[in-house]
Order: structure tokens, then C-alpha cells, then sequence
């Protein structure tokens, strides 16, 4: 058998692709992230727990209304996409004249209080949640034994990461929106509602986190805590990437979850720990990020 | 009372205790008041498990002893230790030099427990855990102070282990939480194996807490052409694995998992679908005989709304026969001295509904019957938390390490 780095060929192919598969779930976060910073300067320190929320109405949708993964995978966004712009609107649109550290505190103490409800409401443990019938089974890859959902996941994670990319780059709104962060006053002269389109942002950023959510439910343990044990990792990947930079995200979400992967076979006790050995030589080195402007 | 900066500042470093005994002096209980301290899991993975349900176990425990109506008062206080021996040994010293603490109980998390055993030695209090698996609390780092109650690494090994060499699983791999707990699983699985002409082809240490994603390792686990993958970890860590062996069908094509610690609450979570089939070790389970039914329904309804776990029960069971031994010695006597409190439980013979009849031994080992369940497909589940069959039960001197091997150096003197 052939062996890279005394590591069996096969073998490696297959960490390769299964950081890949991980580094979709970290791109789709950071994603939401990168968009929500770049166009409203807030860093959304409570991404985790409406990641987590996503999860959670996906099961609630399924227990106490019947509907399935398909239906949630657009229903749970839109759920909880309309409670992150109650949110923007009650609380975080009153941060933005004030310093980051606001805003920053403000999400993320909202995170802790949902997370702490949901504790209370669900407990720790975790709730089951199934892989749709039409996505279980495995392709035979001849390196490696390829699930079908986490195939999906990859494929639905690049769709999602080019959508958004093409929305805020190629079209009218975008434009709008790119020409607002630059100076919202100016654009507000020109006859567009500045502060909703604001809101909007906020919304389809925290309904991103909550589509990663319903993706992650089949195949990680849903509980209260999934959302903060990812969310400093994606963290790391914005900043890494460049805050804002959605592009950035995209590219480190992948290439990180690449590392991380390689990490697990050649020195698994440092997987947690390697991102951000990455992110401290980042930051030396570029300050702003890898794709991020200075 | 005076809210300046400096209260503010006090009470802010001292908030895991807080909710605890809020603004009350040390000085103000009376000398026949008995404190436990309840230190645990309130907000993370092992809230389920442990967490509140443990308080209310040890509050049921008080009422049970009917140790009120002689005139003995026993005040219950909980704190979070959130899985970082740092913090839980920063709660358990404030408790004993302040707040008056004179047992510390439960403590899962293996490291914070070996944290813990250090402290109420060196205070000479009393500590009963239930909640932490390190076999080493009654080995290496055994103390007078100290009584391990529930379960440890060496039974779950000998159990569940055993059952699956037995069963012709020789070649393993382990996946292990890269912590205290994780290594002696390990170590303690490994030696079984070994005994039983079984071979270990290797093993992963995943970080803890922090893992999510266990399919590279479950991956690297197959290559290894293992029959057998043994899960060295527990709570969410083992859901996450076996939920992604699953997936990647590993079990499908005749891979065993070993779950070394699996817990109802784990099982539940898993949803029966998922979880049927495994086989796994408890020292109790709430759906075993007529009493440890009685007594869940005595418990009542448990914070996260789960049945009482082998943790809870423990919690239980060792609060209770505490409380007989200070009213057989005296509160004065047992607030005085925690090696005599705890030599006086060795002397006494258990007795409760969850863990029947047993003993303390020498090193602190408590002695009770382990059972191997094999959790139930969906079909043949009849109610809501009905999920274990009943394979096999190791009588309570066969359960656990014997006294001569466990290298605990109160044994030698």
C-alpha cells in the first residue's frame, strides 16, 4: 500500500475529505458572520446559539408538527431569521453608533440567556434527530466509505457559500447594501430605507446560522451546547479569513477545516487547539486577515 | 447592606457559590447544623446526569434519613464546576474555610474529582463521590477522607469489557478523551483485554471538551482493521460517536462499539433507533426492582425532566448513609473529624433502595452489584424510559478491583 508521511494513502484521502466536509459546516457559519460585520459592524456573538436554534426548531417542527428535514431545511431559517430581526430591531439597532465592544457584549450575553433557556427547557443531554430517509447510506469510494448526507452537506454548503457571494457582489441590492456600510448616509439620501435594509441583513445572516443549524442536527448530538463549541472555532475562521470578508470566510471555513482534519491523523491531542495556532500566526503576520483589507 | 464597589467586586468573584448560600455568614449556623455541598456539572454536557437532579437526590436523602426529627439541621448548597478543576477547587475551598462546608458531594469530571480529594483531605472533611470514574480516587490517590460510591473505570471495564472479548471481540481500537477520566478507562479496558488474550491495535486522545466531529478518528479506528472500537469517553462525546458510526455504517459492517460509559440519559438522547443494541454497564437503573422504582417515584419529577441516573442514585445512597453515621457518632464529632465520619460509614453496613445492601471498603470503595444491560429496539420498548434487558449481574465482590491491586497506599500502612 502506498503511504504519504508513513500514513496510508487511502487513509489520508480520506481525512482530506473529511476536512472538507467539516470545513463546509465552519465556511456556512462564518459565512452568516463575515456578512452580518461587514455590512452592519456588529460582531454577532450569539451566531452559536441560533446555530443551535436551527437544530432545535428542526426538532420541534418534527415532534409537534409532523414536518420533516426538507420542510425544516426552509422553515427553521425563516423562523429563526424572523427572531434575529425582532432581535436587530428591539436591541441591536440601538448599538450601532457606539464602539464594536457593545455590540459584542450585548450578542453575546443575548447567547448565554438562549442557550440557558433552552438548558432549562430541553436539559444537556441532547435530543435525537435522524438523517432523512432519502439521504442515509453510504457511497463506496474505494478510499473511503463516503456517507450520502455528508456529501449533501458539502454540495448544499458550496451552493449556499456562492449564492450569498454572488448576491452581495453581482446584484442591485447588494450593491446597495456594499454602497451603505460605506456611507449609509449618502445612500439614505438617495431614497433607500437604510435601516432596513439593515434588518434584513441581520436576518438572513442569523437565518444562515440557523440553515447550518438544521444540516448539523442528523449528524451531530443536538444539544444546548453545539452552538458554543463551534462558535469560537468560526470565530477564528472570520478573523483569520479578514473580519467581513466574505470571501475570506469562505476560503479559510474550507482550508481550516483541511488543517484541522490532518491535525486529527498526525496529532490528534491538537486538533482543538491548531486553528488557533493559525489564527496567532495570522494575526502577526497580517493583521487584517488573510483576505481582508488593511 | 451596603452595595459598594468593593461588595460588588467580592461577590462577583465568589459567583459559582452564590446562588448557593446568598449573603450568609458562617458564623451564624448553629452547632448541630450538617452542610453538603453539592459540586457538579450545572451547565454543560454532565448537567443531565449530575446537575440539580443530584441536589434533589441528597434533599430526598435528608427526608428519607428522618435525621430532622432528632433535632439535627442539614443545609444543602450546590455550585457549578463546569468540568475545570481550577474552578471546582476554588468552590471547595471557599466552602469549607467560609462557608463551613462538611461534605462535598458528587463531583463528576475525573479531574476535578482528583482536584477535590486532594483539598478535603488536606481540610479533613468528608468527600463522597459519585458522579467521577477514575478508578485512581480508590487506587493510587485513595484518601481516608474520600468514598468513591457509584461506579469507577476498572468495573466498567471488567463489565462491559469483559462482555465483548467474551463475545469474540479481540482486536480493539480506542477512541479516549484526552483527559484524566478518558486515560483511565483506557488503561484500566486495555489490562482486561490483554488478560483475556486480546490485542490493542491502537488509540486516538480526542481534546475534551471540544470535539464534535469524531468521523476522522472513527475513520482512522476502521483503517486499523479493529473488531472492536472502544469509546473511552462519555456524555456528548459519546453520542457524537456512535451517532457517526452510525452514519458512516461502520457497525453495519460488523464493527463493534464498545460504549464504556454510557448513561440513560446518553441513551435517550441517542433516541432507541440509534442506541438499540449497545451494550453497557450501570450500577443502577430506575426500571430494576421495586425499589429503585419506589424511590423514582419518590424523586419525583428530575430537573431535564430524565429518569434519576446511577450518579443521581449514588447521590442519593451516599448522603443517606452519611447522615445514619452522623447520627449514630454526633454532628459534633462528625463536623470534627472527617476520617472518623468517614471510618464510622466503613463500619456500618449500606442499606437503601437503590443500591440495596453493601459495604465501604478499606481504600473507600463502595461495594454493590454492577448490571450489563443490552438497550432495547424500539419495538420492544413499552413505555417512555423503558430501555434496558437485563444480561448478566456481577455480585458486589466480584464488581470491582481488588483491595490488593489498586496500589492505594492506605492499604500497605
Amino acid at each position: 500500500m502506498d503511504e504519504i508521511f508513513g500514513i496510508p494513502a487511502p487513509l489520508l484521502f480520506g481525512q482530506l475529505l473529511l476536512g472538507l466536509i467539516n470545513g463546509a459546516f465552519y465556511a456556512l457559519l462564518s459565512l452568516g458572520l463575515a456578512v452580518i460585520f461587514g455590512m452592519l459592524n456588529v460582531i454577532n456573538f450569539t451566531h452559536g446559539a441560533q446555530f443551535m436554534l436551527g437544530a432545535f426548531v428542526a426538532w420541534m417542527l418534527l415532534n409537534w408538527l409532523g414536518i420533516g428535514y426538507w420542510g425544516a431545511l426552509i422553515l427553521a431559517p425563516l423562523i429563526v431569521g424572523a427572531f434575529g430581526i425582532i432581535l436587530e430591531r428591539l436591541m441591536i439597532a440601538r448599538l450601532y453608533k457606539l464602539d464594536h465592544l457593545y455590540g459584542l457584549l450585548l450578542t453575546f450575553g443575548l447567547g448565554l440567556i438562549i442557550e440557558g433557556l433552552a438548558r432549562n427547557e430541553f436539559g444537556s443531554s441532547g435530543l435525537p434527530y435522524r438523517i432523512p430517509a432519502e439521504l442515509t447510506g453510504a457511497w463506496d469510494l474505494g478510499f473511503m466509505f463516503m456517507p450520502i448526507y455528508r456529501g449533501w452537506v458539502v454540495i448544499v454548503a458550496i451552493v449556499m457559500c456562492l449564492a450569498t457571494w454572488l448576491v452581495i457582489e453581482k446584484t442591485k441590492i447588494g450593491s446597495y447594501l456594499r454602497a451603505a456600510t460605506e456611507n449609509p448616509a449618502l445612500v439614505q439620501a438617495f431614497g433607500i430605507n437604510v435601516p432596513r435594509m439593515m434588518t434584513l441583513t441581520y436576518g438572513a445572516g442569523v437565518a444562515l446560522a440557523a440553515f447550518a443549524g438544521v444540516l448539523a442536527a442528523p449528524i451531530y448530538s443536538v444539544n444546548p451546547q453545539m452552538g458554543s463549541n463551534l462558535i469560537i472555532i468560526v470565530f477564528a475562521v472570520v478573523v483569520i479569513g479578514g473580519m467581513g470578508s466574505i470571501l475570506g470566510s469562505v476560503v479559510t471555513g474550507f482550508g481550516l477545516g483541511v488543517i484541522e482534519g490532518l491535525t486529527k491523523v498526525f496529532y490528534p491531542e491538537a486538533s482543538s487547539t491548531v486553528i488557533f495556532v493559525v489564527m496567532a500566526i495570522v494575526l502577526l503576520a497580517r493583521p487584517a486577515g488573510l483576505f481582508g483589507r488593511a | 447592606m451596603n452595595f459598594d464597589r468593593r461588595t460588588l467586586l467580592g461577590a462577583a468573584a465568589t459567583a459559582p457559590v452564590w446562588g448557593a448560600a446568598p449573603f450568609r455568614s458562617a458564623r451564624a449556623q448553629a452547632a448541630n447544623t450538617i452542610k453538603i455541598g453539592v459540586l457538579n456539572d450545572q451547565s454543560g454536557t454532565y448537567r443531565d446526569l449530575s446537575g440539580g437532579g443530584s441536589t434533589q437526590a441528597v434533599r430526598q436523602a435528608i427526608k428519607d434519613s428522618g435525621i430532622e426529627a432528632r433535632g439535627i439541621t442539614v443545609e444543602v448548597v450546590q455550585a457549578d464546576h463546569q468540568n475545570r478543576p481550577d474552578v471546582g477547587s476554588t468552590v471547595v475551598r471557599q466552602w469549607i474555610d467560609r462557608d463551613g462546608v462538611d461534605v462535598i458531594m458528587d463531583v463528576p469530571t475525573s479531574s476535578v474529582a482528583l482536584a477535590v480529594n486532594t483539598i478535603v483531605r488536606e481540610k479533613n472533611k468528608v468527600f463522597i463521590n459519585s458522579g467521577a470514574a477514575a478508578s485512581d480516587l480508590t487506587g493510587t490517590a485513595c484518601s481516608p477522607n474520600t468514598v468513591h460510591w457509584t461506579y469507577d473505570t476498572w468495573m466498567l471495564a471488567k463489565s462491559t469489557g469483559g462482555a465483548m472479548v467474551r463475545a469474540g471481540g479481540q482486536r480493539w481500537f480506542f477512541i479516549t478523551a484526552d483527559y484524566a477520566f478518558g486515560h483511565a478507562l483506557e488503561r484500566d479496558t486495555s489490562t482486561f483485554i490483554r488478560n483475556a488474550g486480546g490485542q490493542i491495535l491502537g488509540s486516538v486522545r480526542t481534546p475534551f471538551p471540544g470535539t464534535t466531529d469524531f468521523s476522522s478518528f472513527l475513520v482512522q479506528a476502521q483503517a486499523s482493521r479493529a473488531q472492536v472500537i472502544g469509546l473511552a469517553n462519555a456524555g456528548a462525546d459519546t453520542i457524537n460517536s456512535i451517532k457517526q458510526a452510525a452514519e458512516f455504517g461502520i457497525t453495519r459492517r460488523g464493527v463493534k462499539l464498545a460504549g464504556l460509559l454510557v448513561f440513560i440519559t446518553d441513551v435517550h438522547s441517542l433516541g432507541l433507533q440509534t442506541a438499540q443494541g449497545l451494550v453497557l454497564t450501570e450500577s443502577f437503573y430506575w426500571d430494576l426492582n421495586d425499589r429503585t422504582r419506589a424511590l423514582t417515584q419518590r424523586l419525583g419529577n428530575m430537573p431535564g425532566n430524565v429518569k434519576p441516573s446511577m450518579v443521581h442514585a449514588g447521590c442519593y445512597a451516599g448522603a443517606l448513609h452519611y447522615l445514619k453515621a452522623v447520627a449514630e457518632m454526633g454532628v459534633a464529632a462528625a463536623k470534627a473529624s472527617g476520617v472518623e465520619a468517614v471510618n464510622k460509614m466503613k463500619a456500618m453496613p449500606t442499606e437503601d433502595d437503590a443500591f440495596g445492601a453493601g459495604s465501604i471498603r478499606a481504600d473507600g470503595r463502595k461495594l454493590h452489584p454492577t448490571y450489563l444491560f443490552e438497550v432495547k429496539s424500539p419495538a420492544e420498548s413499552r413505555a417512555p424510559w423503558d430501555y434496558y434487558k437485563l444480561l448478566a449481574t456481577t455480585p458486589a465482590e466480584e464488581s470491582f478491583r481488588p483491595l490488593a491491586e489498586g496500589s492505594c497506599p492506605l492499604i500497605r500502612s
